[in-house]
């Protein structure tokens, strides 16, 4: 690999540009996301950017358990982000739609319509674990520059990862177990 | 001027080879300010530079015509002239120039944001129409205390050479003027309380939306070389006359380096206004002492 390759795969996994998208999610993720981007927890560090265009974006990250009304858009969404890029399912509903299972208003999971990178289970996560997802998924666009093993989908560990705060230590809240579907 | 220097100073000193890092330094000082205003660590130092580096290893969606041919031309052009604007400026003493060179720097400082204009409307989104709506709205705003400012300055000294604006010893005017320019700044780069032309998320990225890949990277580095030209404009018209060429450039750059944090912090501070009453501030809060500033310069011509 040579010089060019090496830098363009470092400023993959250290840009990441994420686009957020609500696919009928209770906006409960959708507020830890934006907490994530907070002074506290401050994912610019890791060269995270909420970028408005989807065509700025490298990393999409989806909420929400898949509605029939929303699917059409999280498909037209997901064609409009310039390759390459990858996928961040935000929470237990757009992996196994959660506690709306078998409602006939839902057109989920996510990942019988996009092929979905890292899923970050919770409910809602917390926003260390969302920038931990973020991370590894940027992660997965640099190797897929360098061409390394094909990446199959990643689910993050429920437990809590190392905090960076002492007051995140203080609700370790129980999140609904989640599967992945295969 | 020969050729020799003028190459020189379009392509090493203040040109591209200076331009282009301290254009990345400028965006990052800017996000770091504002972080910091805001409470956060923000970015890293590099962030500018791998943020370039990552958009041009990104694919662009496939535009067939004239409309996708003058999508790819529009940030090039805006590069290139941002540039250019740099290059122009007399940083180290006795560097050279031409009678006029002002008027020609001020032309190339407005490229960029008539290409921006362009590529809005070019891009065919309705996000990047009204995003371009509005900068076509706001230019036309703040140009007229921009352009009166600077003429004022002009018209006072009797000369439209850059170099020889520089040398004079500083006057009244000249404070005037520079402060009028300051004004303007923040408009003429999009920061926060006239940031309406690429209102994040409102708009989604305004005239910048349907930009993907390369040519973003490209859009980001003429914006940052915006930033280097137009506090460069300031600190070539703040400093004072001195003969020593390294001293000269320390402090054209501490001097820019001084407005970039001025401004950021300004953005950090204050939110978005909206475009009526952002036009109603320059057209009937500034204007008036970019009247003042041109009739009494005119008045000290006729008066010499």
């Amino acid at each position: 690999m040579n010089l060019w390759n090496k830098l363009m795969c470092y400023s993959r996994r250290r840009s990441p540009w994420i686009f957020h998208m609500n696919s009928g999610s209770c906006n409960g993720c959708d507020i830890e996301l934006v907490a994530s981007l907070s002074p506290r927890y401050d994912a610019e560090q890791l060269g995270v950017r909420l970028e408005g265009s989807p065509r700025h974006a490298d990393i999409l990250c989806i909420t929400g358990p898949v509605t029939r009304n929303s699917v059409q858009a999280v498909k037209t969404v997901y064609g409009q982000v310039c390759g390459p890029k990858a996928v961040v399912a935000i929470g237990s509903c757009p992996a196994t739609t959660n506690v709306f299972i078998d409602s006939r208003t839902l057109d989920g999971p996510l990942d019988r319509h996009l092929p979905v990178d890292v899923f970050v289970p919770g409910c809602p996560p917390r926003p260390d674990a969302i920038l931990q997802g973020v991370a590894k998924a940027a992660q997965i666009l640099a190797d897929r520059a360098a061409n390394k093993a094909p990446v199959v989908s990643v689910l993050l560990p429920l437990a809590e990862p190392e905090c960076a705060c002492s007051c995140a230590q203080a609700d370790k809240a129980a999140a609904p177990a989640c599967e992945v579907k295969p | 001027m020969n050729l020799t220097t003028a190459l020189a100073r379009l392509l090493v000193f203040p040109g591209v080879l200076f331009a282009v890092p301290f254009a990345w330094f400028f965006l990052w000082v800017e996000r770091k300010a504002v972080a910091r205003m805001q409470g956060r660590i923000g970015p890293p130092f590099m962030q500018p530079f791998l943020d370039f580096i990552k958009l041009l290893g990104k694919d662009t969606p496939v535009r067939g015509g004239a409309g996708g041919l003058l999508m790819r031309a529009w940030p090039l052009l805006a590069v290139s002239a941002a540039a250019g604007a740099v290059g122009l400026l007399p940083v180290l003493p006795s560097s050279g120039g031409f009678e006029g060179d002002l008027i020609l720097l001020l032309a190339l400082l407005e490229v960029p944001s008539m290409c921006i204009i362009a590529a809005g409307f070019s891009s065919r989104s309705i996000f990047g129409e009204i995003g371009s709506a509005r900068e076509a709205v706001l230019s036309v705003a703040y140009n007229v205390v921009f352009l009166l400012a600077i003429v004022s300055i002009a018209a006072s000294q009797h000369t439209f050479r850059l170099e020889t604006l520089a040398q004079l010893p500083p006057s009244f005017l000249r404070y005037l003027g520079i402060a009028a320019i300051l004004v303007c700044l923040p408009a003429k780069l999009h920061l926060n309380p006239f940031s309406l032309p690429n209102a994040e998320q409102e708009i989604y990225s305004g005239p910048m939306t349907e930009y993907a890949g390369p040519e973003l990277a490209m859009w980001e580095l003429s914006h940052g070389l915006e930033w280097v030209a137009a506090t460069g404009l300031v600190a070539t018209l703040a400093a004072p006359h001195i003969s020593l060429a390294w001293l000269a450039a320390l402090l054209f750059v501490a001097l820019s380096f001084v407005v970039v944090l001025l401004l950021s912090v300004l953005a950090a501070a204050t939110a978005r206004l909206a475009i009526d009453t952002t036009v109603r501030f320059y057209w009937q809060c500034t204007l008036i002492f970019a009247v003042l500033a041109i009739s009494s310069a005119l008045f000290m011509r006729f008066r010499s």
